[in-house]
């Protein structure tokens, strides 16, 4: 296990927070991150340029400040378990219109209903995933 | 072009915070979806400060933009109106848990990891991109 750290967990947060602040207040777009990835890939043309900016954005800060902290990316789930972990949040997510930035931080922060349900729901089924893979069946 | 800068910025921002706040590193999120390692002295809090940091800002942010009416930089708000819980978002939630329990990524961090040039990462976001492609070609029947 990782040591603690809540003053890093807080400011990287407040930086999310800032992002789809900004998006919000000057674009009036909700910064979801499955929903900005899907619409790219359906090809919408009205919306493909400021959906690219970000992904290209987010993608290009996370190489650099991974090259400049020392952050480690531990990734124990084996290869079977990674395509279906991919398939279940790619399709998830899109059914359920939005991930854990969608719903989590935008649409609770505007207190929707369907995002603070669509939150507690894949927290909860989250961690009970975690308990059966951890503690029942021991992997 | 002023609305692009703010994307790119705002993508940057999301990416930043990502690797700085842990959240790009599935053996953290894990560690805190274990609520089993409470009493085991080994649960990791990170995940609910860092949500809790975001919501902090990203309340008022929603708060303004709600009171303004329309965006600086945009003719009318793309923000969704509110609607009824139902059965297509409730069996979403429970696909992306189960997913996001299994490997402990989501989709953003699944894009910040990227950087790691890890085969693990470009695996995983390559297949949730291919159901995200699939499922969109689907609805749209």
């Amino acid at each position: 296990m990782q040591t603690f750290d809540p003053l890093s967990a807080l400011i990287g947060g407040a930086l999310i927070g800032l992002g789809a602040a900004l998006l919000v207040v000057f674009n009036g777009r909700v910064a979801g991150v499955s929903g900005i990835l899907g619409g790219l890939l359906d090809g919408e043309r009205a919306n493909l340029a400021w959906r690219a900016a970000f992904v290209i954005g987010l993608a290009a800060a996370a190489l650099l400040s991974l090259n400049l902290t020392a952050a480690t990316v531990e990734i124990a789930a084996g290869w079977p378990l990674i395509v279906a972990g991919g398939l279940l949040v790619g399709a998830g997510s899109r059914l359920g219109s939005g991930c854990t930035s969608g719903h989590g931080v935008c649409g609770m922060a505007r207190g929707s209903g369907r995002s603070i349900t669509a939150t507690l729901v894949y927290f909860s089924v989250a961690a009970a995933t975690v308990f059966a893979t951890r503690h029942l069946m021991g992997g | 072009m002023a609305r692009l800068i703010v994307s790119l910025i705002a993508g940057a921002l999301f990416g930043t915070g990502l690797v700085v706040s842990g959240m790009v590193n599935p053996a953290r999120v894990l560690g805190f979806l274990d609520f089993a390692g409470i009493g085991a002295g080994t649960w990791d809090p990170t995940l609910a400060f860092v949500l809790g940091g975001a919501l902090a800002v990203s309340i008022p942010g929603y708060w303004l933009a709600g009171r303004r009416g329309a965006p600086l930089l945009n003719a009318e708000s793309h923000v969704p109106k509110p609607g009824a819980v139902d059965g297509r978002l409730i069996a979403g939630a429970v696909l992306f848990g189960l997913g996001w329990g299994l490997v402990g990524f989501c989709p953003g961090p699944a894009l910040a990891a990227l950087g790691t040039g890890q085969a693990k990462a470009f695996g995983f976001a390559a297949v949730m991109a291919a159901a995200m492609w699939a499922f969109g070609r689907i609805a749209r029947r």
